[in-house]
């Protein structure tokens, strides 16, 4: 089949995955609001308390993952369309349905013991995936910056979803405020790239910076407001402050799908209008990412190392795994571009497996956060112990995990673009990076138990289980046998934009 | 093109000059005699009574909050209806998607009771 997107129709085919989690996103609001939810109390979470608006959320994350898989089987005409149909959308779009269907398994303990509202929560998950889709498949920067809004309004009400928490509260509005304002920078960036070049389409804006008809300074000027823009979203460092503070207060499942996806979203949204519309001016942002990807994994790492709070240490390491992401951007290679997606795939997968640990040992609400903790927690949950040790190391790069295999695919795409600097401060603050990660484990594995029925009470019900056989499984099997994976994305990342020559120079 | 623009500048500016000049004038000429009575808040003549700072039920913000969503609706619905027979059946399909999400909002907030008033 082909979409040719003069006919207003075939906008709907290519956007078929996103309309059918927006309608979901409406059928499961609705749905929690009609059917009584006063049901019993004390439950499995797996069927009671709103558990039946989580499946069918995961309905709509599947059907939108049958049309992601059926887009493959159709061209486009041209390249100009306000949204794309290329591997590099379909690939970008499984990270996020994969992020939503984790998410909102591992929240049904969570949406359980703390009596969430069910509808809005499973509803405002599904519409801030499908904003990511648009940011993912966009090539106007008009859509993308709609794809944002519904991104994160949605996003920050699940920030604040916890109305029985005051850190839950604060955060929201944290977010809120700083994200509003990171916005605005956004679309002031977005419209003096209109006034340098005349159109709001990646394409088109690609083909006047590279025929020299933008004027360079109206250019640079809006260059760096995107880059703030996109540095809030992602959290790179000097624009990183808000991250710690969110992503403790917000509720845990909220964290992990943040830390995640909307991360995701900003780096695939990053990646395409750089390398497709900023391409000929490579020269321009090229230092200036190269410095923020230094600064954020050696000052994000550095942080992580001080937290004895577990949930605030994977916020700083999210924020390191930024920086190592941002290398590939600043690299701006075919390789990189491919690791970058398999990096986000891989991260999301362990980052969410982290998480949902992390909400079985925090028992009732935001408790039991400290290092001290998991104390014995290996021993008296082994099978939970032997996981989350998993995820750890391959947060930590370990040979034998896919977190192992991304940061070499990552220093890949740096070597060929010879980006020595940059691979010898990802490898050392990855060396870093073990002291905070290893911490935890040897908490779990080399102390005792603080009491004796210090882990009694940790709760993992079957979806949490799925979600985590799911990402152990993948994380290990990419480990091991990455070949399958790395040919998809490297198929994904094909045809997309002209990917820069190397511009020798700054500081190498 | 700029000279097109100088009268807008000009009255801009003979505005701000006449604002601004009314007060720092005032300022400058009349005599300040101030007495307790006349430093105290005005309220209507009376002595003010408890603070001005005083906290609304929540049933107002939605209210406002319900009203900017279905004014914003009339925003995009008239510039529509004026080109109604131009844009086609396309734009028609579109907009009512347009308020059947407006729809569901709705339906949800009168199932969440926000529009009750008890």
């Amino acid at each position: 089949m082909q979409l040719d997107f003069t006919q207003p129709l075939d906008y709907w085919w290519a956007l078929l995955p996103e309309i059918i989690l927006c309608v979901f996103g409406m059928i499961v609001l609705i749905a929690g609001v009609t059917r009584s939810s006063l049901e019993e109390e004390d439950g499995d979470p797996s069927f009671s308390h709103g558990a039946h608006l989580g499946w069918l959320a995961l309905v709509g994350v599947l059907l939108a993952g049958i049309a992601n898989g059926w887009l493959y089987g159709v061209q486009e005409v041209g390249d100009t369309s306000m949204i794309a149909v290329d591997g590099f959308r379909l690939f970008a779009n499984w990270i996020f349905l994969v992020a939503a269907a984790l998410t909102i398994l591992i929240s049904f303990a969570y949406v359980h013991r703390q009596r969430l509202q069910a509808g809005e929560f499973y509803s405002l998950i599904l519409l801030a995936s499908a904003g990511m889709m648009f940011m993912g498949g966009a090539r106007d920067l008009i859509v993308i910056f709609l794809g944002l809004e519904v991104m994160s309004i949605a996003v920050y009400a699940l920030t604040a979803f916890n109305r029985h928490d005051r850190k839950s509260a604060e955060a929201g509005l944290k977010y809120f405020l700083l994200g509003a304002f990171s916005t605005g920078f956004f679309l002031y960036g977005i419209a003096l790239v209109y006034g340098a070049s005349g159109s709001t389409n990646i394409t088109v804006i690609g083909s006047s910076v590279s025929e020299g008809l933008a004027s360079p300074g109206l250019l640079s000027v809006a260059i760096a407001l995107l880059v703030i823009g996109f540095g809030f979203k992602v959290s790179a460092v000097p624009f990183h402050m808000w991250t710690p503070d969110v992503y403790e207060g917000a509720p845990a499942p909220v964290t992990a799908f943040m830390s995640a996806s909307v991360k995701a979203a900003g780096f695939v949204a990053l990646l395409r209008v750089f390398l497709v519309a900023f391409d000929a001016s490579y020269a321009t942002w090229y230092p200036i990412m190269w410095w923020l990807a230094a600064i954020t994994m050696v000052g994000a790492n550095l942080m992580a190392l001080v937290q004895s709070n577990v949930k605030r240490m994977l916020a700083y390491s999210s924020i390191a795994h930024g920086g190592y992401l941002l290398v590939a951007v600043t690299a701006a290679n075919q390789s990189a571009a491919a690791g970058l997606l398999f990096y986000l795939l891989i991260y999301t997968l362990m980052n969410i497996g982290a998480f949902a640990v992390l909400i079985g040992v925090a028992r009732h609400s935001e408790e039991h956060m400290r290092v001290e903790d998991y104390s014995g927690f290996g021993w008296s949950r082994p099978v939970l112990g032997v996981v989350l040790t998993i995820f750890l190391l391959s947060l930590a790069g370990f040979p034998g995990t896919g977190g192992f295999i991304g940061k070499i695919y990552l220093l890949q795409g740096a070597a060929d673009a010879e980006l020595w600097y940059l691979s010898v401060i990802l490898v050392l603050t990855t060396l870093i990076s073990y002291w905070y990660y290893l911490r935890v484990a040897w908490f779990m594995w080399m102390k005792d138990s603080e009491a004796q029925d210090q882990h009694d009470l940790v709760q993992a019900p079957l979806p949490m289980q799925l979600a985590l056989l799911a990402t152990v499984a993948f994380i290990l099997y990419t480990g091991f046998f990455p070949g399958v994976t790395i040919d998809l994305v490297n198929d994904s990342v094909h045809g997309l934009g002209n990917i820069s020559e190397l511009v020798p120079g700054f500081m190498e | 093109m700029s000279g097109a623009y100088l009268p807008l500048l000009l009255l801009f500016g003979v505005s701000i000059l006449n604002a601004v000049g009314m007060v720092v004038t005032s300022h400058i000429l009349n005599p300040r005699r101030d007495t307790p009575q006349k430093l105290m808040p005005y309220e209507s003549g009376m002595i003010p009574l408890g603070s001005t700072r005083q906290r609304f039920s929540v049933k107002f913000y939605m209210v406002a909050i319900s009203f900017i969503v279905f004014d914003l609706e009339t925003i995009f619905l008239i510039p529509w209806a004026v080109q109604v027979r131009e844009l086609g059946w396309s734009v028609f399909v579109a907009v009512s998607l347009f308020v059947v999400v407006l729809a569901v909002g709705l339906v949800y907030e009168w199932k969440k009771g926000g529009l009750e008033w008890g």
